[in-house]
């Protein structure tokens, strides 16, 4: 075996190990604890599980490549709310009307052309000015975020269309709509990361910006259609999730950012950029949900769930430290 | 050789950057098939020419002529495609990709839609690994390889075009003695082909074996091509420097003190094994030995930074433990490191500031610093190991490589230590301020400190070392008194050869 082989599969396969841990835990601890007598592995459970995973999920699909890249977009649940209030107001603009449900497909296209848009503002910036994707999406955030308060103040923008609603609801082979548009997304994202050009370049200028010049790649403009792929992934999961629930509020969406980076670090993408995996990703996603839906199972409060969620985080980041500095005979501090 | 076409020509290539004249009328030619070492002191120019040449930088005036005709080069990607190819000294690869990936980064082979044509890539990168016998396929990563390895990956790059000129920037840097051979097999191969090359390296025995004519610059200015069978170290040199060099043995001797630091039998896991040495007061002991022989280490060991595995060490005759670099310093260790940029200096703060670092806690008059005490301790190590700088807010980052390592050793000599273990001290440094460093540390010693010099450069250990210490593979093979020590039985020693065993 190649040195680093066995670290590498440890590191890939461990989010899936930890999966599996949580699922027994919460599966004999639940016979002890839980109010209700119902198992916890219930397959329904299961099911709505992977659809509570979709909005946090699709985003942070899109965050797996931009951190990959070596950026970092803390502008996503503001974008995600401001797709949001676009879609549903939009349906209700007159100019639409007399459409019918014809204008469910322009509502949707307007919601993601203003993710798109956003995204690309996000990744024009930091392109052109080189100013580090912290600060400048950390800018946008407030910016986007007034950009949702400015549209309806302190009001939720809420519109009800029941087609939308059947078509949110729908199951096709047992799985909910939402959980398609999460497997779909994760499927596309992967093939893009590991099959083609822009992918591989998007990893290489990751792992060593400089290199990546050198060789002629163009950093720029890679960076800013990584940009616009998570700006359209929140608009997305916005579309996906208030489809449904027909009602946006100008704090939804408020720590998705976090969340979602939760996910992707939980999932083994370095935050120094050039490596991760959106598999992982969806990993870690999984992982976080189960997480809260199984300390729920057992009895636990939100504040307990939050503290939990912490505690593992760090000490994910600690193990993975571990098996990196292993056999390097690391340095004391 | 002189009838033939250049492969690249030069011509009075000038670059000027506000307030210096980086390049002054450079001109020379490499022929095809030949090596050309490119040889001057830091600042002469060199690193200034091969960002010309590789489409960094455009020069102000001059031509650049690859095979007779004249090319404008405004990035690396295009000076690549002119068949100007680069192999550089510090690796431009990213570790987590492949090797395929990264020798045809920014050029991956595609299908439609954007996608990786994957069978391609790999095929091709595999038809160059073979031409240069390597020991990995295309699909390993990066850093999975050795540092030697890296270096192949990116040598193949420079295979995948059509090169007429290749530049090796210190190729050999971080290799062992067997890689350096398959180095050389590589530029033979090339120069077999017609390829014309260039090499840049500080190390004269490298010079002698591989190249047919030496280039020199000095202060931006192109002082003279020479034919390599026809020179000696001392011409260039003093080509180099415009003045002669003293590099001769160490041959002072002057009383020794007490013991210092004794070693005994320390260990740390794989980097070392069973080390014993003693350092007296007034004693300088050079370690030598190939990089990764476990020097360094040994050094981070007695610094606080590695916990030892097993071992005594013994500091004025007292059992000691480090527990970190904090409790060492207390103790009278200090180290100037290896990488002087990154481990020795806070490059963005002044002068004063760097070399007060250590003791900046005592240095206190209330709740806040002492400046007044701060610069006293400036001034009296600037004019004791005579620092040149406009004065204490001077930025460090901003001095000259001699001059920063001056800084590094005075913020270690106002803490008073017992032992002063100085790795590489002049790496990094132009050959005018060496024999200044040289003779500092020689003057500490007689001056009563215990100094470790670790060194790779053996001129470098022979003329400064008292003692020295040969190191392979983390064992000390053998240990040399100054009147014992020759060029002959310090490099068997290094490569591992053991001394017979008299009865």
């Amino acid at each position: 075996m190649e040195p680093g082989t066995l670290s590498t599969f440890l590191k890939r396969g461990a989010i899936w190990g930890f999966i599996v841990v949580e699922l027994l835990f919460f599966s004999i601890a639940g016979e002890f604890l839980s109010l209700s007598d119902k198992a916890f592995m219930d397959m329904d459970n299961m099911l709505l599980l992977f659809k509570q995973s979709a909005p946090i999920g699709i985003i942070a699909i899109g965050m797996t490549i931009i951190m990959i890249n070596g950026n970092i977009d803390l502008s996503v649940g503001a974008t995600f709310a401001l797709s949001a209030v676009v879609l549903l107001d939009s349906m209700t603009w007159p100019v639409f009307a007399g459409l019918g449900d014809g204008v469910i497909p322009i509502a949707w296209g307007l919601a993601l052309l203003t993710g798109i848009v956003l995204g690309a503002l996000n990744g024009l910036i930091v392109w052109k000015t080189g100013v580090d994707a912290f600060i400048v999406t950390l800018g946008s955030m407030l910016g986007y975020r007034g950009l949702v308060f400015m549209y309806n103040g302190e009001q939720p923008t809420s519109h009800l269309n029941w087609t939308l609603v059947d078509f949110a609801e729908a199951h096709f082979l047992g799985l909910h709509t939402a959980t398609w548009f999460l497997i779909a997304v994760t499927a596309v994202v992967w093939f893009v990361m590991n099959r083609t050009i822009h992918g591989r370049n998007a990893y290489a200028i990751g792992d060593n910006r400089t290199a990546a010049i050198n060789a002629g790649i163009r950093v720029g403009p890679h960076m800013m259609i990584n940009f616009m792929i998570i700006g359209f992934l929140a608009s997305l999961s916005a579309v996906v999730f208030y489809s449904e629930s027909g009602s946006v509020n100008p704090n939804d969406g408020e720590l998705y950012e976090l969340w979602v980076i939760t996910a992707v670090v939980l999932g083994g993408t370095k935050l120094t950029g050039g490596a991760g995996s959106v598999l992982s990703t969806l990993g870690g996603v999984i992982a976080i949900q189960l997480l809260r839906k199984g300390l729920g199972h057992i009895g636990a409060d939100t504040e307990t769930v939050n503290l939990v969620i912490g505690l593992i985080l760090i000490a994910v980041l600690f193990l993975d430290r571990q098996l990196n500095l292993k056999g390097k005979q690391e340095l004391r501090i | 050789m002189t009838s033939a076409t250049p492969a690249l020509r030069l011509e009075g290539i000038v670059k000027t950057f506000p307030g210096v004249r980086a390049l002054d009328g450079v001109s020379f030619s490499v022929l095809p098939g030949e090596v050309h070492a490119l040889m001057g002191e830091n600042g002469a120019g060199k690193s200034t020419l091969m960002k010309v040449l590789g489409g960094i930088y455009q020069p102000d005036e001059g031509k650049i002529i690859v095979s007779e005709q004249p090319v404008v080069m405004t990035s690396p990607l295009q000076a690549k495609s002119k068949g100007i190819v680069f192999i550089h000294q510090e690796l431009s690869l990213a570790e987590e990709l492949t090797v395929a990936e990264n020798i045809y980064l920014g050029e991956l082979p595609r299908k439609s839609f954007g996608r990786v044509d994957w069978p391609k890539l790999h095929e091709q990168t595999n038809r160059i690994l073979e031409t240069l016998k390597v020991g990995f396929d295309a699909r390993t990563r990066v850093g999975d390889l050795s540092i030697a390895n890296q270096q192949m990956v990116e040598i193949a790059r420079a295979l995948t075009v059509e090169a007429k000129a290749v530049i090796f920037d210190e190729p050999t840097a971080s290799l062992t003695d067997a890689e350096k051979v398959v180095l050389f097999d590589v530029i033979d191969n090339l120069k077999a082909e017609g390829v014309g090359i260039i090499y840049i390296s500080h190390r004269m025995e490298e010079i002698f074996r591989m190249t047919d004519r030496i280039s020199v610059l000095r202060d931006g200015q192109y002082r003279g091509t020479l034919n390599t069978a026809e020179t000696s170290e001392d011409e260039i040199t003093q080509l180099m420097i415009g003045r002669k060099l003293d590099l001769s043995r160490n041959a002072v001797h002057h009383e020794l003190g007490d013991v210092a630091l004794e070693v005994r039998g320390l260990s740390c896991g794989k980097l070392f094994r069973d080390i014993s040495f003693e350092v007296r007061k007034g004693e300088v002991v050079g370690f030598y030995g190939l990089v990764g022989a476990g020097r360094t280490e040994i050094a981070e060991t007695l610094f606080g930074l590695r916990e030892p595995s097993s071992g005594t060490i013994l500091l004025n005759g007292e059992e000691t433990v480090f527990h970190s670099p904090a409790d060492a310093i207390a103790k009278g260790i200090s180290l100037v490191p290896e990488d002087r940029k990154a481990q020795g200096l806070v490059l963005g703060m002044n002068c004063r500031d760097n070399m007060t670092l250590p003791q900046v806690d005592d240095l206190k008059a209330g709740p806040f610093v002492a400046e007044g005490a701060e610069i006293a301790i400036f001034d009296q190590y600037r004019d004791r190991l005579d620092i040149r700088t406009p004065g204490w807010k001077q930025l460090a980052g901003n001095l000259s490589g001699g001059n920063q390592q001056k800084i590094v050793i005075g913020k270690w000599l106002s803490m008073h230590p017992s032992v002063l273990i100085v790795d590489e001290p002049t790496r990094g440094i132009d050959v005018g301020s060496k024999s200044e460093i040289h003779n500092l540390i020689r003057d500490l010693a007689s001056q009563g400190y215990a100094i470790i010099v670790i060194s790779s450069e053996m001129p470098e250990v022979l003329h400064v070392s008292d003692r020295i210490v040969a190191m392979y593979s983390g064992e000390i093979i053998r240990t040399f008194t100054s009147e014992e020590v020759t060029e002959d039985n310090l490099i068997q020693a290094i490569s591992g050869i053991r001394p017979e065993k008299a009865a």
